[in-house]
């Protein structure tokens, strides 16, 4: 019983982690009112770089560094032409979609003798397991707690995102950058660098995330290994309500169907599941949480309209 | 409201396409490598026979089939003679045209990699009926004579790992974790089981499909959970989602069995063997034939443990004990000679075992 408790715990942590990140990257680019649909193809190049540093440097922590400033600086392409050009948010985060993972391709050949994996990085040189040997292996508090560090970072940074956006000055520009614009611009914030500063954030948290998986979940990147969960992840923080607590809340929910579904599917489970019933429990659950309990939704109201200074 | 409607509508859209995109969205240009080492056979004085093959969305440089299958053509080069080449597929649009480009260029014989390209391949080869294709990992009910499909005998492979972890094993539970519940990857599984139930009856398998190829996270669950459960070695046929799997058992210290190629290099201390597929191998025995005018054309070629189209990782000494792999080698020898059945499907293993 407490074993499969611990399990299924341990398991959304793990699963939940790196959506937490990238969660987080589309709520802070969100509020200041752009939309960042290019979550998927940051985390690619996140996860690849932070394999790649990682794999040639041995040092997690610089890995995990680089992939943010990476993804933050691809990024930074989706904040020129969402903001300094007006261009369409969507149609520029699509582009950053297909660049992300090439790039990622294409770097990866060079690097790694033509192949489009990169080498595993040793046990020893991913992320570090702060509570490793604390309890015994396998006990139910090992399950839980025995996680990377990147697993207790997410939940940090959520708290820090949530402080950010709601006490601070900065924070509160933010929101109103995000919700109104020209009023902001008004009382001389500056929209510009205010939605600079965010997309690439965002950018940065969508690298950690995807570094998380490369580094922590399994130690190489292929090609394959971010399939989708960009996108997972923007769902979660529209689900979440654009706030990062409710988007944390999402990606738990997400994590702890996944366990779910490898608990029930498990071989010698009291009563078989088909395996097709079973993959959609994720889906069936958030379908039931999302129209029963979250309530009316809205966006910050400025969100996914390029602001221009010269507008009447 | 409506724009968060359609923008949902839209990434959507998008994860479907980006299935396919993140598969191989490259923009490497399609010029074959060359390699140094493997120049032109010098004393070729017959008129060469050409050969070219398209990757699918892989690259030629996935570490997994594509680049076996381009091991077998550089090997048909430096054995044979045979003039190579091969083009690769950014996503599954380029099939075609990436087909009529190597029919333009005038090839003996044109090679589509995996069996994403089945219908492909099938269209060109009826549309073209003098340019001969062939195709790996797909057969089809009624082969035109210029085409042949080419498969392998998974099951084999997998028995012999079975065997091996039947052997192994010292908790008396082993494990297997599938991609996806369907026939191809029931050849693993079932092949898997009567190899572990041949070395050892009182060995119980512990089976769970992932649901997903490319969900590294799933299969780290399925394999802590199965370790946990007292098994201690456990093989996947799982694509992605199996470098979860390895990684599962690096951090537990327990032993894991790879697939398609040698996976050792994953895992040094944890990944005991790997059931192969020898895509090279299936590829220059082909244009051995094409060459001895004997090409296969018209029907389904299956390659298995005795023509070397499957079989298990060189690296396999490291970690199995020298008297298992001996008895191994027998039991091959037993499956080529027919003395042991090996199914590949839920009614004929319960049918056996």
């Amino acid at each position: 019983m407490w074993s499969s408790l611990g399990f299924i715990i341990g398991t959304t942590l793990m699963y939940s982690t790196p959506l937490i990140y990238t969660a987080l990257g589309g709520v802070i680019s969100e509020n200041s009112g752009v939309v960042n649909i290019g979550l998927e193809g940051m985390m690619t190049i996140g996860a690849f770089v932070g394999a790649a540093v990682g794999f040639y440097t041995g040092n997690p922590w610089i890995a995990f560094l680089a992939a943010g400033l990476a993804s933050g600086f691809l990024a930074l392409f989706h904040a020129i032409a969402a903001v300094s050009f007006g261009a369409d948010q969507v149609v520029s985060g699509i582009a950053i979609n297909f660049l992300g993972p090439g790039i990622a391709l294409f770097v990866s050949r060079l690097f790694f003798e033509g192949a489009t994996n990169t080498k595993p990085i040793p046990l020893e040189n991913k992320m570090p397991r702060p509570l490793n040997g604390l309890f015994p292996q396998n006990s139910f508090f090992d399950m839980i707690l025995n996680q990377y560090a990147t697993v207790f970072m997410a939940f940090a940074l959520v708290a820090i995102v949530w402080y950010l956006l709601y006490k601070t000055k900065l924070g509160l520009r933010i929101r109103a950058v995000g919700e109104h614009p020209r009023a902001a611009d008004t009382l001389g914030v500056s929209v510009y660098k205010i939605r600079y500063l965010c997309v690439v954030l965002s950018g940065v948290f969508a690298g950690f995330g995807g570094a998380s998986l490369s580094l922590a979940v399994v130690s190489n990147f292929r090609p394959t290994l971010i399939s989708g969960h960009g996108f997972i992840a923007l769902a979660a923080m529209i689900f979440g309500k654009w706030k990062p607590q409710g988007a944390m809340w999402a990606c738990l929910l997400f994590g702890v169907s996944n366990g779910l579904v490898v608990y029930l599917g498990r071989p010698g489970a009291p009563f078989q599941i088909s395996q097709q019933l079973l993959s959609m429990i994720p889906y069936v659950l958030t379908l039931i949480i999302l129209t029963g309990f979250v309530g009316r939704a809205s966006a910050p109201a400025a969100s996914g309209t390029p602001y221009e200074k010269d507008e009447r | 409201m409506l724009k968060r409607v359609l923008l949902l509508l839209l990434s959507l859209m998008l994860i479907t396409t980006l299935l396919v995109g993140c598969g191989g969205g490259t923009t490497e240009p399609e010029t074959p490598e060359e390699t140094p080492e493997a120049t032109q056979p010098e004393a070729e004085e017959t008129a060469a026979i050409k050969m070219a093959m398209v990757t699918d969305v892989g690259g030629v440089n996935d570490q997994s089939f594509n680049q076996s299958a381009w091991e077998g053509h550089q090997k048909a080069r430096n054995e044979l003679g045979v003039e190579v080449n091969y083009v690769e597929s950014n996503q599954d649009a380029d099939y075609l045209p990436n087909l009529e480009q190597l029919y333009d260029a005038g090839y003996d014989l044109i090679w589509g990699i995996g069996f994403m390209m089945g219908d492909v391949i099938l269209e060109a080869a009826e549309q073209n009926p003098d340019q001969k294709y062939a195709i790996i990992d797909n057969a089809y009910g009624d082969t035109p004579s210029n085409l042949v499909g080419v498969l392998f005998k998974a099951e084999e492979a997998s028995f012999l790992v079975g065997y091996i972890a039947g052997k192994m094993t010292e908790t008396g539970k082993v494990g297997f974790v599938g991609g996806m519940d369907f026939p191809v990857i029931h050849g693993f599984h079932y092949g898997f089981m009567a190899g572990v139930k041949h070395a050892n009856p009182d060995v119980e398998v512990l089976v769970q499909y992932a649901g997903d190829f490319n969900d590294a996270a799933i299969g780290k669950a399925i394999a802590i959970q199965m370790y946990q459960s007292g098994a201690d070695i456990v093989f996947h046929a799982a694509g992605g989602t199996g470098d979860g799997v390895i990684e599962a058992a690096r951090e537990q210290g327990k032993y894991a069995i790879g697939v398609d190629r040698d996976q050792n290099d994953l895992a040094p201390d944890n990944v005991i063997t790997s059931a192969m597929k020898r895509v090279d191998n299936a590829i220059f025995n082909i244009a051995e034939e094409l060459k001895a005018g004997n090409f296969p054309g018209g029907g389904t070629v299956v390659y298995g443990l005795e023509d070397g189209g499957v079989g298990i990782a060189p690296t396999s000494d490291k970690h199995v004990p020298a008297d298992i792999l001996e008895e191994t080698r027998a039991i091959e020898q037993q499956i080529i000679r027919g003395e042991i059945f090996v199914p590949d499907n839920e009614a004929d293993y319960n049918a056996n075992y």
